[in-house]
Protein backbone atom coordinates (compact mmCIF):
# COMPACT_ATOMS: atom_id res chain seq x y z
CA UNK A 1 0.00 0.00 0.00
CA UNK A 2 1.11 3.72 -0.81
CA UNK A 3 0.49 5.46 3.05
CA UNK A 4 0.31 8.96 3.48
CA UNK A 5 -0.13 10.43 6.87
CA UNK A 6 -0.48 13.61 7.38
CA UNK A 7 0.61 15.59 10.37
CA UNK A 8 0.25 19.04 12.30
CA UNK A 9 1.45 20.02 15.62
CA UNK A 10 -0.99 21.92 17.84
CA UNK A 11 -0.20 23.99 21.11
CA UNK A 12 0.34 22.17 24.22
CA UNK A 13 -2.60 23.00 26.21
CA UNK A 14 -0.84 21.58 29.68
CA UNK A 15 0.59 25.00 28.80
CA UNK A 16 -0.72 28.67 29.81
CA UNK A 17 -2.53 29.78 26.51
CA UNK A 18 -2.09 33.68 26.27
CA UNK A 19 -4.46 35.82 23.71
CA UNK A 20 -2.48 38.17 21.78
CA UNK A 21 -3.30 41.94 21.42
CA UNK A 22 -5.53 41.65 18.83
CA UNK A 23 -7.64 39.61 20.77
CA UNK A 24 -8.17 37.23 17.90
CA UNK A 25 -5.43 35.13 17.93
CA UNK A 26 -3.00 33.54 20.58
CA UNK A 27 -0.13 34.76 21.66
CA UNK A 28 2.41 33.00 19.68
CA UNK A 29 5.71 33.65 21.46
CA UNK A 30 4.32 31.81 24.42
CA UNK A 31 3.14 28.89 22.60
CA UNK A 32 4.45 25.37 23.09
CA UNK A 33 3.75 22.81 20.25
CA UNK A 34 3.21 19.55 20.31
CA UNK A 35 2.04 16.37 18.23
CA UNK A 36 -1.33 15.75 18.44
CA UNK A 37 -2.72 12.59 20.04
CA UNK A 38 -4.55 11.26 17.69
CA UNK A 39 -1.52 12.08 14.79
CA UNK A 40 0.19 10.05 16.62
CA UNK A 41 -2.01 7.16 16.76
CA UNK A 42 -2.37 7.76 12.44
CA UNK A 43 1.21 7.64 12.17
CA UNK A 44 1.04 4.08 14.57
CA UNK A 45 -1.38 3.11 12.24
CA UNK A 46 0.35 3.47 9.33
CA UNK A 47 3.55 1.84 10.93
CA UNK A 48 1.53 -1.17 12.10
CA UNK A 49 -0.19 -1.74 8.12
CA UNK A 50 3.34 -1.46 7.13
CA UNK A 51 4.63 -4.31 9.46
CA UNK A 52 1.64 -6.44 7.89
CA UNK A 53 1.78 -5.49 4.24
CA UNK A 54 4.29 -4.38 2.62
CA UNK A 55 3.76 -0.51 2.06
CA UNK A 56 5.52 2.85 1.86
CA UNK A 57 4.74 5.31 4.52
CA UNK A 58 4.92 9.09 3.55
CA UNK A 59 4.62 11.28 6.68
CA UNK A 60 3.54 15.10 5.29
CA UNK A 61 3.08 18.28 6.92
CA UNK A 62 2.39 22.12 6.24
CA UNK A 63 5.64 24.10 7.11
CA UNK A 64 5.48 25.30 10.97
CA UNK A 65 7.70 26.43 13.91
CA UNK A 66 9.11 22.53 15.37
CA UNK A 67 7.65 20.36 12.71
CA UNK A 68 10.40 18.80 11.20
CA UNK A 69 10.60 17.08 14.52
CA UNK A 70 7.88 15.50 14.08
CA UNK A 71 8.32 14.53 11.15
CA UNK A 72 12.09 13.12 12.00
CA UNK A 73 10.33 11.23 14.56
CA UNK A 74 7.93 9.25 11.89
CA UNK A 75 10.94 8.07 10.51
CA UNK A 76 13.13 6.94 13.34
CA UNK A 77 9.35 5.01 13.84
CA UNK A 78 9.58 3.56 10.10
CA UNK A 79 8.22 6.13 8.18
CA UNK A 80 10.14 5.68 4.64
CA UNK A 81 9.49 9.38 3.51
CA UNK A 82 9.16 12.70 5.14
CA UNK A 83 7.69 15.44 3.01
CA UNK A 84 7.47 19.24 4.13
CA UNK A 85 5.40 21.63 2.17
CA UNK A 86 6.74 25.14 2.05
CA UNK A 87 5.81 28.68 1.70
CA UNK A 88 3.66 31.17 3.29
CA UNK A 89 0.86 29.00 4.72
CA UNK A 90 1.16 29.57 8.37
CA UNK A 91 -2.51 30.51 9.62
CA UNK A 92 -4.21 28.16 7.03
CA UNK A 93 -7.34 26.94 8.61
CA UNK A 94 -8.43 23.17 7.38
CA UNK A 95 -9.92 23.95 3.99
CA UNK A 96 -7.26 25.74 2.68
CA UNK A 97 -4.98 23.17 4.18
CA UNK A 98 -6.95 20.36 2.42
CA UNK A 99 -6.49 22.11 -0.66
CA UNK A 100 -2.79 22.37 -0.45
CA UNK A 101 -2.26 19.33 0.25
CA UNK A 102 -4.84 18.01 -2.23
CA UNK A 103 -2.79 19.39 -4.98
CA UNK A 104 0.65 17.64 -3.56
CA UNK A 105 -1.07 14.40 -3.28
CA UNK A 106 -2.73 14.32 -6.88
CA UNK A 107 -1.34 17.38 -8.97
CA UNK A 108 -3.59 18.37 -11.74
CA UNK A 109 -3.86 15.87 -14.92
CA UNK A 110 -2.53 12.86 -12.12
CA UNK A 111 -3.90 10.30 -11.11
CA UNK A 112 -3.62 8.66 -7.20
CA UNK A 113 -2.50 5.27 -7.06
CA UNK A 114 -5.40 2.68 -6.41
CA UNK A 115 -3.96 1.66 -3.07
CA UNK A 116 -3.75 4.68 -2.09
CA UNK A 117 -4.20 5.50 1.83
CA UNK A 118 -4.40 8.15 3.46
CA UNK A 119 -4.52 8.58 7.46
CA UNK A 120 -4.76 11.64 9.80
CA UNK A 121 -6.32 12.83 12.64
CA UNK A 122 -10.01 13.02 13.03
CA UNK A 123 -10.30 16.92 14.27
CA UNK A 124 -7.78 19.23 15.14
CA UNK A 125 -8.14 20.56 18.73
CA UNK A 126 -6.56 24.82 17.06
CA UNK A 127 -8.60 24.93 14.17
CA UNK A 128 -12.51 26.67 13.96
CA UNK A 129 -13.07 23.86 10.88
CA UNK A 130 -11.76 21.25 12.93
CA UNK A 131 -11.80 18.44 10.23
CA UNK A 132 -9.69 18.56 7.36
CA UNK A 133 -9.95 14.93 6.27
CA UNK A 134 -13.56 15.40 4.70
CA UNK A 135 -12.54 18.23 3.03
CA UNK A 136 -9.31 16.67 1.67
CA UNK A 137 -11.57 13.75 0.96
CA UNK A 138 -13.82 16.04 -1.20
CA UNK A 139 -11.36 17.40 -3.15
CA UNK A 140 -9.82 14.43 -4.11
CA UNK A 141 -13.25 12.43 -4.75
CA UNK A 142 -12.58 9.56 -2.72
CA UNK A 143 -14.72 7.78 0.44
CA UNK A 144 -13.86 9.32 4.21
CA UNK A 145 -14.72 7.55 7.26
CA UNK A 146 -13.89 8.99 10.42
CA UNK A 147 -13.33 7.99 14.63
CA UNK A 148 -11.55 5.30 13.24
CA UNK A 149 -9.61 2.74 15.76
CA UNK A 150 -8.72 0.01 13.18
CA UNK A 151 -7.66 -0.48 10.03
CA UNK A 152 -7.91 -4.14 8.28
CA UNK A 153 -6.28 -4.49 4.52
CA UNK A 154 -8.24 -6.51 2.24
CA UNK A 155 -7.62 -6.96 -1.39
CA UNK A 156 -8.40 -3.46 -2.98
CA UNK A 157 -10.25 -2.48 0.31
CA UNK A 158 -10.21 -1.64 4.23
CA UNK A 159 -11.80 -2.11 6.96
CA UNK A 160 -12.62 0.01 9.11
CA UNK A 161 -14.04 0.00 12.95
CA UNK A 162 -15.77 3.47 13.74
CA UNK A 163 -16.63 4.70 17.54
CA UNK A 164 -20.18 5.64 17.95
CA UNK A 165 -21.23 6.44 21.22
CA UNK A 166 -21.42 3.99 24.72
CA UNK A 167 -18.87 2.18 22.98
CA UNK A 168 -21.10 0.99 20.62
CA UNK A 169 -19.21 0.60 16.88
CA UNK A 170 -19.71 -0.14 13.38
CA UNK A 171 -17.52 -1.67 10.78
CA UNK A 172 -17.07 -0.46 7.32
CA UNK A 173 -15.80 -1.40 4.18
CA UNK A 174 -13.81 1.18 2.43
CA UNK A 175 -12.30 0.65 -1.34
CA UNK A 176 -9.08 2.42 -1.54
CA UNK A 177 -8.27 5.08 -2.45
CA UNK A 178 -9.41 6.70 0.56
CA UNK A 179 -9.32 9.22 3.48
CA UNK A 180 -9.76 7.41 7.23
CA UNK A 181 -9.30 9.83 9.78
CA UNK A 182 -7.97 7.84 13.25
CA UNK A 183 -9.13 8.26 16.66
CA UNK A 184 -6.23 5.80 18.15
CA UNK A 185 -4.11 2.94 16.51
CA UNK A 186 -5.07 -0.58 16.96
CA UNK A 187 -2.13 -0.40 19.38
CA UNK A 188 -0.59 2.52 21.79
CA UNK A 189 1.97 4.49 19.71
CA UNK A 190 5.33 3.36 20.13
CA UNK A 191 8.21 4.51 21.68
CA UNK A 192 10.81 5.85 20.42
CA UNK A 193 14.20 6.94 21.94
CA UNK A 194 15.74 10.41 21.27
CA UNK A 195 19.20 9.02 20.30
CA UNK A 196 17.62 7.03 17.46
CA UNK A 197 15.62 10.45 16.57
CA UNK A 198 18.89 12.26 16.71
CA UNK A 199 20.60 9.29 14.18
CA UNK A 200 18.26 9.66 11.74
CA UNK A 201 18.12 13.51 11.66
CA UNK A 202 22.16 12.90 10.55
CA UNK A 203 20.77 10.01 7.93
CA UNK A 204 18.00 11.23 6.53
CA UNK A 205 16.16 14.42 4.87
CA UNK A 206 12.77 15.54 4.68
CA UNK A 207 11.96 16.79 1.11
CA UNK A 208 10.55 19.92 0.71
CA UNK A 209 7.65 20.96 -1.99
CA UNK A 210 7.61 24.61 -2.40
CA UNK A 211 3.43 24.80 -3.04
CA UNK A 212 1.05 27.65 -4.07
CA UNK A 213 -1.19 28.75 -1.36
CA UNK A 214 -5.21 28.98 -1.94
CA UNK A 215 -6.32 32.41 -3.00
CA UNK A 216 -7.20 32.48 1.07
CA UNK A 217 -6.39 30.81 4.13
CA UNK A 218 -9.07 31.73 6.12
CA UNK A 219 -12.66 31.17 4.75
CA UNK A 220 -14.08 33.40 7.74
CA UNK A 221 -12.24 35.65 10.65
CA UNK A 222 -12.28 35.41 14.55
CA UNK A 223 -14.11 38.57 16.27
CA UNK A 224 -12.71 37.74 19.32
CA UNK A 225 -10.61 34.73 20.96
CA UNK A 226 -11.17 34.75 25.11
CA UNK A 227 -10.77 32.52 28.13
CA UNK A 228 -13.85 31.22 29.23
CA UNK A 229 -15.20 32.92 32.68
CA UNK A 230 -15.66 29.97 34.91
CA UNK A 231 -19.41 29.35 35.79
CA UNK A 232 -19.07 26.63 38.75
CA UNK A 233 -15.70 27.24 40.05
CA UNK A 234 -15.00 23.95 42.20
CA UNK A 235 -14.66 24.55 46.13
CA UNK A 236 -10.70 23.87 46.37
CA UNK A 237 -9.53 22.01 48.85
CA UNK A 238 -6.55 23.58 50.37
CA UNK A 239 -3.68 22.87 53.18
CA UNK A 240 -0.85 20.03 53.63
CA UNK A 241 -1.71 17.04 52.22
CA UNK A 242 -2.96 15.52 55.02
CA UNK A 243 -5.58 18.52 56.00
CA UNK A 244 -6.77 18.03 52.64
CA UNK A 245 -7.26 14.23 52.33
CA UNK A 246 -9.05 15.47 56.15
CA UNK A 247 -11.23 17.75 54.25
CA UNK A 248 -12.29 15.25 51.22
CA UNK A 249 -12.94 12.50 53.94
CA UNK A 250 -15.27 15.06 55.62
CA UNK A 251 -16.73 15.58 52.33
CA UNK A 252 -17.53 12.81 51.88
CA UNK A 253 -18.49 11.55 54.82
CA UNK A 254 -21.37 14.78 54.60
CA UNK A 255 -22.50 13.15 51.45
CA UNK A 256 -22.80 9.83 53.01
CA UNK A 257 -20.88 8.64 50.53
CA UNK A 258 -18.77 6.33 53.42
CA UNK B 1 -33.99 34.59 -0.83
CA UNK B 2 -35.16 33.53 2.39
CA UNK B 3 -32.89 32.28 5.24
CA UNK B 4 -33.84 29.62 6.85
CA UNK B 5 -32.63 27.32 9.54
CA UNK B 6 -31.73 23.58 8.84
CA UNK B 7 -31.25 20.75 11.26
CA UNK B 8 -30.19 17.58 10.45
CA UNK B 9 -31.84 15.12 12.54
CA UNK B 10 -29.46 12.68 13.82
CA UNK B 11 -30.24 9.30 14.35
CA UNK B 12 -28.76 5.82 15.37
CA UNK B 13 -30.12 2.35 15.01
CA UNK B 14 -34.26 3.68 14.70
CA UNK B 15 -34.24 6.34 17.24
CA UNK B 16 -33.22 10.03 17.43
CA UNK B 17 -29.94 11.18 19.10
CA UNK B 18 -30.43 13.87 22.04
CA UNK B 19 -27.98 16.26 20.16
CA UNK B 20 -31.00 16.25 17.83
CA UNK B 21 -33.49 18.19 20.50
CA UNK B 22 -30.51 20.01 21.61
CA UNK B 23 -30.45 21.75 17.79
CA UNK B 24 -34.27 21.78 17.25
CA UNK B 25 -34.60 24.08 20.70
CA UNK B 26 -31.60 26.23 20.42
CA UNK B 27 -33.22 26.48 16.78
CA UNK B 28 -36.16 27.33 17.70
CA UNK B 29 -34.68 29.92 19.45
CA UNK B 30 -32.84 30.89 17.46
CA UNK B 31 -35.48 31.30 14.39
CA UNK B 32 -37.42 33.01 16.55
CA UNK B 33 -34.98 35.67 17.20
CA UNK B 34 -34.02 36.05 13.42
CA UNK B 35 -37.90 35.82 12.99
CA UNK B 36 -37.41 32.95 10.20
CA UNK B 37 -39.00 29.56 9.90
CA UNK B 38 -36.52 26.09 11.47
CA UNK B 39 -36.47 22.95 9.22
CA UNK B 40 -35.80 19.86 9.98
CA UNK B 41 -33.74 17.12 7.73
CA UNK B 42 -34.16 14.01 8.14
CA UNK B 43 -32.50 10.91 5.92
CA UNK B 44 -32.90 6.94 5.65
CA UNK B 45 -35.72 4.35 5.22
CA UNK B 46 -36.62 5.16 8.92
CA UNK B 47 -37.27 8.50 8.25
CA UNK B 48 -40.83 8.94 7.99
CA UNK B 49 -41.38 6.88 11.14
CA UNK B 50 -39.33 9.67 13.37
CA UNK B 51 -40.55 12.77 11.85
CA UNK B 52 -44.01 13.46 13.94
CA UNK B 53 -41.13 13.89 16.72
CA UNK B 54 -39.74 17.12 15.72
CA UNK B 55 -42.55 19.22 16.33
CA UNK B 56 -40.16 21.86 17.83
CA UNK B 57 -39.36 22.19 13.74
CA UNK B 58 -42.16 24.11 11.37
CA UNK B 59 -41.52 21.47 8.81
CA UNK B 60 -39.76 18.18 8.27
CA UNK B 61 -38.45 17.63 4.93
CA UNK B 62 -37.94 13.77 4.64
CA UNK B 63 -35.61 11.95 2.42
CA UNK B 64 -36.76 8.50 2.26
CA UNK B 65 -33.93 6.54 0.96
CA UNK B 66 -32.23 3.01 2.12
CA UNK B 67 -28.99 4.31 0.09
CA UNK B 68 -28.87 6.93 3.52
CA UNK B 69 -28.80 4.75 6.39
CA UNK B 70 -25.49 4.44 7.74
CA UNK B 71 -24.17 6.17 5.01
CA UNK B 72 -20.40 8.00 4.46
CA UNK B 73 -20.40 11.82 4.95
CA UNK B 74 -19.76 12.81 1.56
CA UNK B 75 -23.30 10.49 0.64
CA UNK B 76 -25.17 12.05 3.38
CA UNK B 77 -23.78 15.78 2.89
CA UNK B 78 -24.94 15.58 -0.78
CA UNK B 79 -28.62 15.07 0.21
CA UNK B 80 -29.00 17.22 3.07
CA UNK B 81 -27.51 19.82 0.31
CA UNK B 82 -30.36 18.88 -2.09
CA UNK B 83 -32.80 19.65 1.07
CA UNK B 84 -31.16 23.01 1.60
CA UNK B 85 -31.35 23.99 -1.46
CA UNK B 86 -35.26 22.64 -1.29
CA UNK B 87 -35.81 24.45 2.51
CA UNK B 88 -33.56 27.73 0.88
CA UNK B 89 -32.05 27.11 3.84
CA UNK B 90 -29.03 29.91 5.08
CA UNK B 91 -27.86 28.34 8.10
CA UNK B 92 -27.27 24.54 8.78
CA UNK B 93 -26.93 22.64 12.35
CA UNK B 94 -25.25 19.54 12.61
CA UNK B 95 -24.54 17.34 15.36
CA UNK B 96 -20.78 17.32 16.41
CA UNK B 97 -20.99 13.82 17.06
CA UNK B 98 -19.32 10.41 16.21
CA UNK B 99 -21.88 9.58 14.25
CA UNK B 100 -22.02 13.03 12.35
CA UNK B 101 -18.37 14.08 12.07
CA UNK B 102 -17.61 14.96 8.47
CA UNK B 103 -21.39 15.69 7.22
CA UNK B 104 -20.54 19.35 7.87
CA UNK B 105 -17.44 20.05 6.63
CA UNK B 106 -18.09 18.25 3.13
CA UNK B 107 -21.41 20.04 2.85
CA UNK B 108 -19.82 23.72 3.65
CA UNK B 109 -17.61 22.60 0.49
CA UNK B 110 -20.59 21.56 -1.51
CA UNK B 111 -22.48 25.04 -0.48
CA UNK B 112 -19.16 27.08 -0.45
CA UNK B 113 -20.57 28.58 2.98
CA UNK B 114 -17.99 28.95 6.49
CA UNK B 115 -17.85 25.82 8.67
CA UNK B 116 -17.99 26.72 12.15
CA UNK B 117 -16.92 23.97 13.98
CA UNK B 118 -17.49 23.20 17.93
CA UNK B 119 -20.13 25.41 18.54
CA UNK B 120 -21.08 25.98 22.04
CA UNK B 121 -23.63 29.08 22.10
CA UNK B 122 -25.43 30.37 19.45
CA UNK B 123 -27.27 34.28 19.07
CA UNK B 124 -28.96 36.39 16.80
CA UNK B 125 -27.34 40.21 16.43
CA UNK B 126 -29.36 41.86 13.85
CA UNK B 127 -29.45 39.52 10.86
CA UNK B 128 -26.27 38.46 11.41
CA UNK B 129 -25.27 35.00 13.81
CA UNK B 130 -22.78 35.04 16.19
CA UNK B 131 -21.69 31.60 17.21
CA UNK B 132 -19.42 31.04 19.88
CA UNK B 133 -17.05 27.97 20.07
CA UNK B 134 -14.68 25.91 22.11
CA UNK B 135 -11.14 25.72 21.06
CA UNK B 136 -7.84 23.80 22.64
CA UNK B 137 -9.88 21.18 24.43
CA UNK B 138 -11.98 23.95 26.20
CA UNK B 139 -9.48 26.41 27.69
CA UNK B 140 -10.16 29.26 25.24
CA UNK B 141 -13.81 30.27 23.17
CA UNK B 142 -13.71 31.89 20.54
CA UNK B 143 -16.74 34.12 18.60
CA UNK B 144 -17.50 33.69 15.02
CA UNK B 145 -20.18 36.38 13.22
CA UNK B 146 -21.26 35.16 10.19
CA UNK B 147 -22.41 38.87 8.95
CA UNK B 148 -25.61 37.61 6.66
CA UNK B 149 -26.50 34.29 9.05
CA UNK B 150 -25.13 31.78 6.13
CA UNK B 151 -23.18 28.75 7.26
CA UNK B 152 -22.37 25.50 8.02
CA UNK B 153 -22.65 25.00 12.05
CA UNK B 154 -21.36 21.65 14.01
CA UNK B 155 -22.81 21.61 17.07
CA UNK B 156 -21.10 20.74 20.38
CA UNK B 157 -23.05 17.78 22.03
CA UNK B 158 -24.80 18.63 25.60
CA UNK B 159 -24.07 22.19 24.91
CA UNK B 160 -28.01 22.72 24.84
CA UNK B 161 -31.06 21.11 27.13
CA UNK B 162 -32.68 18.38 24.70
CA UNK B 163 -35.68 18.91 26.35
CA UNK B 164 -35.94 22.58 25.04
CA UNK B 165 -36.33 20.79 21.79
CA UNK B 166 -39.04 18.64 22.83
CA UNK B 167 -42.60 18.97 21.49
CA UNK B 168 -46.27 17.71 21.72
CA UNK B 169 -46.70 19.39 18.06
CA UNK B 170 -46.90 17.77 14.80
CA UNK B 171 -44.67 19.23 12.17
CA UNK B 172 -45.53 19.45 8.76
CA UNK B 173 -43.74 16.73 7.13
CA UNK B 174 -42.70 16.88 3.19
CA UNK B 175 -40.77 14.21 1.08
CA UNK B 176 -38.21 15.05 -0.89
CA UNK B 177 -36.84 13.14 -3.48
CA UNK B 178 -33.41 13.03 -4.43
CA UNK B 179 -30.96 10.94 -6.38
CA UNK B 180 -28.54 9.66 -4.44
CA UNK B 181 -25.29 8.13 -6.05
CA UNK B 182 -24.69 4.77 -4.05
CA UNK B 183 -21.74 5.21 -1.53
CA UNK B 184 -18.88 3.68 -1.93
CA UNK B 185 -18.38 3.19 1.22
CA UNK B 186 -20.30 -0.13 2.90
CA UNK B 187 -21.65 -0.49 6.41
CA UNK B 188 -21.20 -4.25 7.30
CA UNK B 189 -22.24 -4.88 11.08
CA UNK B 190 -22.18 -3.47 14.70
CA UNK B 191 -19.78 -4.36 17.40
CA UNK B 192 -21.92 -3.92 20.52
CA UNK B 193 -20.37 -2.66 23.35
CA UNK B 194 -17.54 -4.97 25.13
CA UNK B 195 -19.06 -6.21 28.53
CA UNK B 196 -16.90 -5.77 30.94
CA UNK B 197 -16.46 -7.71 34.38
CA UNK B 198 -17.69 -4.33 35.79
CA UNK B 199 -20.54 -2.03 34.05
CA UNK B 200 -19.72 1.45 35.18
CA UNK B 201 -22.45 3.08 34.43
CA UNK B 202 -23.98 1.22 37.42
CA UNK B 203 -21.83 2.42 39.98
CA UNK B 204 -22.11 4.63 42.63
CA UNK B 205 -18.70 5.72 43.00
CA UNK B 206 -16.51 5.65 40.01
CA UNK B 207 -12.87 6.66 40.77
CA UNK B 208 -11.72 7.92 37.38
CA UNK B 209 -7.99 7.70 35.91
CA UNK B 210 -6.43 10.05 33.47
CA UNK B 211 -3.81 10.49 31.96
CA UNK B 212 -2.02 11.69 35.10
CA UNK B 213 -2.10 8.16 36.64
CA UNK B 214 0.98 7.75 34.42
CA UNK B 215 2.21 4.44 34.37
CA UNK B 216 -0.15 0.78 34.32
CA UNK B 217 0.86 -0.25 37.29
CA UNK B 218 -0.81 3.10 39.07
CA UNK B 219 -3.89 1.72 38.44
CA UNK B 220 -3.61 -0.79 41.18
CA UNK B 221 -3.88 2.10 43.36
CA UNK B 222 -6.81 3.57 42.29
CA UNK B 223 -7.96 0.30 42.04
CA UNK B 224 -7.90 -0.18 45.92
CA UNK B 225 -9.41 3.25 46.81
CA UNK B 226 -11.97 2.10 44.40
CA UNK B 227 -12.78 -0.98 46.42
CA UNK B 228 -12.64 0.81 49.77
CA UNK B 229 -15.17 3.34 48.79
CA UNK B 230 -17.24 0.26 47.41
CA UNK B 231 -17.22 1.82 43.86
CA UNK B 232 -15.28 0.88 40.27
CA UNK B 233 -12.12 2.48 38.21
CA UNK B 234 -12.91 4.29 35.00
CA UNK B 235 -10.63 6.66 32.84
CA UNK B 236 -10.08 8.80 30.17
CA UNK B 237 -9.37 8.45 26.88
CA UNK B 238 -5.58 8.59 27.10
CA UNK B 239 -5.37 5.50 29.47
CA UNK B 240 -7.19 3.33 27.08
CA UNK B 241 -5.33 3.86 24.19
CA UNK B 242 -2.13 3.23 26.50
CA UNK B 243 -4.13 -0.35 26.72
CA UNK B 244 -3.80 0.27 31.01
CA UNK B 245 -7.92 -0.30 31.38
CA UNK B 246 -10.58 -1.74 28.82
CA UNK B 247 -13.03 -0.44 26.52
CA UNK B 248 -15.56 -0.80 28.64
CA UNK B 249 -13.88 1.36 31.61
CA UNK B 250 -13.97 4.22 28.94
CA UNK B 251 -15.82 7.78 30.15
CA UNK B 252 -16.70 10.05 27.47
CA UNK B 253 -17.81 11.01 23.99
CA UNK B 254 -16.64 7.62 22.57
CA UNK B 255 -17.56 5.61 26.13
CA UNK B 256 -19.86 5.24 28.41
CA UNK B 257 -22.07 8.24 29.40
CA UNK B 258 -21.96 7.68 33.61
CA UNK B 259 -23.62 9.90 36.74
CA UNK B 260 -22.55 8.02 39.99
CA UNK B 261 -23.21 10.06 43.06
CA UNK B 262 -19.25 10.49 43.36
CA UNK B 263 -17.05 10.91 40.46
CA UNK B 264 -13.54 11.34 41.51
CA UNK B 265 -11.53 12.32 38.66
CA UNK B 266 -7.30 11.91 39.26
CA UNK B 267 -5.15 13.25 36.73
CA UNK B 268 -7.94 14.31 34.57
CA UNK B 269 -7.72 17.33 32.74
CA UNK B 270 -11.52 17.59 31.80
CA UNK B 271 -11.13 17.61 28.11
CA UNK B 272 -14.95 18.28 26.63
CA UNK B 273 -15.20 14.47 25.00
CA UNK B 274 -14.28 13.76 28.59
CA UNK B 275 -16.09 15.92 30.47
CA UNK B 276 -19.85 14.89 27.99
CA UNK B 277 -19.63 11.13 29.77
CA UNK B 278 -19.23 12.90 33.51
CA UNK B 279 -21.16 15.58 33.47
CA UNK B 280 -24.57 14.60 34.98
CA UNK B 281 -22.44 12.56 37.87
CA UNK B 282 -23.74 14.34 41.28
CA UNK B 283 -20.70 15.15 43.04
CA UNK B 284 -17.43 15.55 41.22
CA UNK B 285 -14.01 15.83 42.98
CA UNK B 286 -11.35 17.11 40.67
CA UNK B 287 -7.21 16.20 41.68
CA UNK B 288 -4.87 17.64 39.17
CA UNK B 289 -1.70 19.38 39.26
CA UNK B 290 -2.78 21.80 37.41
CA UNK B 291 -4.94 24.81 38.94
CA UNK B 292 -6.05 26.04 35.68
CA UNK B 293 -7.14 22.87 34.50
CA UNK B 294 -10.83 23.04 33.13
CA UNK B 295 -11.87 20.76 35.19
CA UNK B 296 -11.79 22.60 38.35
CA UNK B 297 -14.41 24.72 36.03
CA UNK B 298 -17.09 22.14 36.25
CA UNK B 299 -16.04 19.82 39.60
CA UNK B 300 -17.82 20.73 42.75
CA UNK B 301 -14.54 20.36 44.63
CA UNK B 302 -11.04 20.65 43.51
CA UNK B 303 -7.84 19.77 44.93
CA UNK B 304 -4.56 21.19 43.61
CA UNK B 305 -1.93 18.28 43.25
CA UNK B 306 -0.51 14.85 42.29
CA UNK B 307 -3.29 12.31 42.61
CA UNK B 308 -0.48 9.75 43.02
CA UNK B 309 0.71 11.19 46.17
CA UNK B 310 -2.80 12.00 46.64
CA UNK B 311 -4.93 8.19 46.35
CA UNK B 312 -2.79 6.23 48.77
CA UNK B 313 -3.28 9.03 51.20
CA UNK B 314 -7.01 9.34 50.92
CA UNK B 315 -7.72 5.55 50.89
CA UNK B 316 -5.84 5.27 54.33
CA UNK B 317 -8.07 8.12 55.84
CA UNK B 318 -11.21 6.70 54.58
CA UNK B 319 -10.07 3.19 55.90
CA UNK B 320 -9.38 4.86 59.14
CA UNK B 321 -12.59 6.58 58.92
CA UNK B 322 -14.72 3.34 58.33
CA UNK B 323 -12.62 1.54 60.83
Amino acid sequence: MNIFVLLKLVPDTVEELEIAGDGKSLEAEVLRFKQSDPDEHAVEQAILLKEKCSSKVTVVALESPEVDDALFTALAKGADRAVKLTGNLINAQSFAAAQMLANFLKPEGASLPADTLILLRGQSIDDLEGEIGPFLAELLGLPYVCVVTSVVPEGGSVTVMKEFAGGLRGEFAVPMPAVIGIQSAEKPPRYVPFAKIKAIQKTAKIETVDVTPPDSLTRFGVERMYKPEAVGRAQMLEGASEEVADKLVEVLAKNSLI
Amino acid sequence: MANTILILAEQLRGSLSDITFEMLGEGRKLANALGVPLYAALLGSEAASLAAKLGAADKVFVVDNASLNMAPANTTAAALKAVMDQAQAGLVLIGGTNVSMGVGAVLSAKANLPFVNYCRAIRADGGAVVLTSQLFGGKILTDVKLTDGKGIVSVYPGAFQADAGKSDKTPAIEKVEVSVEAPKVTFKKYIEPETGDVDITKQNVLIAVGRGIQDKGNVELAEELAATLGGAVCASRPVIDQGWLPLSRQVGKSGMTVKPRLYLALGISGAPEHWEGMQGSQCIVAVNTDPKAPIFDGAHYGIVGDALEFIPLLTDKVKARKG
